[in-house]
């Protein structure tokens, strides 16, 4: 199996802050044909791709973009969310470093179907050099008539401005990112309203992930049809993944959706470390769920991952071998949790300590079967109560690991620390 | 003074605090923000303190005490986890005679932990201010603390 490089065709290949070497690569051969479609053919194109949102959830991206559409209350936003706070995910990083133009094409010309004339990157507080590497390349776009006023010597205007995260993990969450643009803490609001109707500045706003935008171009340039020939009928397309953890290269690799997960972590990860065996796989990042290695033919795709219900979609594989144990590995992600619930709402601001009040039992051999009868229905009380995806999220790996390791569990109570 | 000069650069509005705030913080030889700094802020913006405060205790950039000159934050994400071979954290701990969370006596490092910073591909890692170090090794780790303390 091999990756196939659409999205990342650019990388390492051009300079990624000259405007020449994306315009000879065809870069903006997508919104230069935009331009001159109707507004709304534009829509139809990335519905008949049949886009998914990249971000993790796999939200159709047309559906969006013609909520944000029909809504007459002007200015109308658009963000990219490039907060990727995600333990374990970085392959918005590559983009923005090693392909920015092409994140920011993606945004024009989602603008232009939209009609949105105000865009943000919110990148998180971390990525200093993507930053400092996107400052550059708007600032480029603008001098060349790429963006400002009257793009391209037409009557449509659109300008791009970063904000910077602060350290905030559920800044990532749309509406709590919204916030964090308005200059006030990241707590989430209650939805309905969505943000189409009422996001920043309660004005219309479409948020998608970094990869989504840089897909646009590519759909607009071969045309929606061709583009969902790719992947398998409910994932079209291509996907980055971020693959870290005990493998011997790690990185971001891109491949077509339907590639099973065992193919990249060997093909392409070139297997585990010192050839150990794998102990388990967590896909999407903390918040995604960990599988046992006679898993690992699942294919990437979102219909698979629905099953988990979470935000499985980001493209993270973690891979880790049979030297560590799963509750030291639950531990972190519970840990992490705490940390970044916004305590807007009980079951997360409350069950996050709980959560790790359990996970440590089994760490250290004292639960028993009450434990785990509370374990397991405290998680799914979060999954169903907490008011945002992070606590609707956030026990994901412990509900997969009370399905898939179940016997450790039962180990662990077997087999108490004082005997 | 610094404050002026910044706060000239952004718009009176509410939105802007964030911003501000991040610029500032860099900007200030020990990296915190006080009290007296967060009512010009407020003033500025026409905001409450009250706001600025619920911002400033929120996001984990920002700090309202003094920390050391440098502060080095250690990946605690799963990735850097599996990938390292030495406890990343209890060496820092041992090098520099502090805990996490803790600032030297000479206040020039404070040891921080850190979620994942998207390196995991070059595990482990670890942040140092605004740079970045990858692939650490306990050596590597004394070399870096060393062109640090020499140098900077
Ligand atoms: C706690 C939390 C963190 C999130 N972090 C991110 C993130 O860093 N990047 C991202 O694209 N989406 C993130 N999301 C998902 C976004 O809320 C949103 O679904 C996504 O940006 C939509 O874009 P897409 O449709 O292109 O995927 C997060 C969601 C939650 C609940
Ligand atoms: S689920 Fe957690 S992060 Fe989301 S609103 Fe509730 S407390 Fe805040
Ligand atoms: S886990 Fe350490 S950089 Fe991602």
């Amino acid at each position: 199996m091999k990756e196939t490089k659409i999205i990342s065709r650019r990388f390492d290949r051009i300079n990624p802050v000259s405007l020449d070497d994306y315009l000879k690569t065809e870069g903006y051969t997508g919104l230069t044909k935009a331009l001159k479609m109707e507004r709304i053919s534009i829509i139809e194109e990335v519905e008949a791709s049949y886009l998914r949102g990249r971000g993790g959830a796999g939200f159709p991206t047309h559906i969006k973009m013609m909520g944000l559409a029909k809504e007459t209350n002007l200015p109308k936003y658009i963000i990219c969310n490039a907060d990727e706070g995600e333990p374990g995910n970085f392959k918005d990083k590559a983009l923005l470093e090693k392909d920015p133009f092409a994140v920011i094409e993606g945004m024009t010309i989602m603008a232009y179907a939209t009609g949105a004339t105000h865009g943000f990157i919110y990148i998180r507080g971390e990525y200093q050099e993507a930053m400092s590497i996107m400052h550059e390349c708007l600032k480029k776009a603008r001098e060349e008539g790429y963006l400002g006023k009257g793009i391209r010597n037409t009557k449509f205007d659109f300008d791009i401005q970063i904000r910077s995260g602060a350290g905030s993990y559920v800044c990532g969450e749309e509406f709590a990112l919204i916030e964090s643009i308005e200059g006030k803490p990241g707590r989430t609001r209650v939805k309905p309203p969505f943000p189409t109707e009422k996001g920043v500045f309660d004005k219309p706003t479409v948020i998608n992930n970094v990869e989504t935008f840089a897909n646009l171009p590519v759909i607009i340039n071969v045309g929606g049809k061709e583009y969902a020939k790719m992947g398998t009928p409910t994932s079209t397309g291509t996907k980055l993944l971020s693959l870290s953890g005990n493998v011997k290269k790690p990185g971001v690799y891109e491949i077509e959706f339907g590639v099973s997960i065992r193919d990249v972590i060997f093909d392409l990860g070139g297997g585990v470390k010192n050839d150990r065996k794998i102990k388990m796989v967590q896909l999407g990042g903390a918040c995604g769920p960990v599988i046992p290695e006679y898993m690992l033919d699942m294919m990437i795709d979102y219909e698979r991952f629905e099953e988990f219900e979470s935000k499985t979609g980001s493209g993270a594989i973690i891979v880790i071998d049979d030297r560590f144990d799963l509750f030291d590995i639950l531990l972190k992600t519970v840990h992490f949790f705490e940390h970044e619930s916004c305590g807007k709402c009980v079951p997360c601001r409350e069950g996050h300590t709980q959560l790790e009040l359990l996970i440590r039992k089994f760490n250290k051999k004292e639960a028993t079967t009450k434990d785990l009868d509370s374990l397991e229905s405290l998680a799914r009380v979060m999954h169903q109560t907490s008011l945002c995806g992070l606590g609707q999220t956030s026990p994901t790996s412990i509900i997969a690991s009370l399905r898939f390791f179940r016997d450790e569990y039962i180990d662990r109570i077997d087999h108490p620390s004082n005997l | 003074m610094l404050l002026d000069k910044i706060l000239e650069k952004y718009p009176q509005q509410e939105d802007s605090l964030l911003e501000i705030l991040l610029a500032f913080q860099d900007a200030k030889i020990n990296h915190f923000i006080s009290e007296d700094e967060v009512r010009q802020i407020a003033s500025y913006l026409h905001i409450s303190e009250a706001k600025v405060c619920s911002v400033l205790s929120f996001y984990t950039f920002f700090r309202t005490e003094n920390k050391g000159k440098h502060v080095i934050q250690v990946c605690g994400g799963v990735p850097c986890h599996v990938e390292s071979d030495f406890n990343v954290a209890k060496t820092l701990e041992k090098e520099l005679g502090i805990k996490v969370n803790e600032t030297t006596e000479n206040q020039q490092f404070t040891l921080e932990y850190t979620s994942c910073i998207g390196l995991c591909d070059e595990a482990p890692a670890m942040r140092i201010d605004d740079k970045v170090y990858t692939k650490l090794t306990p050596n590597k780790i004394k070399a870096i603390l060393a062109e640090y303390r020499v140098y900077m």
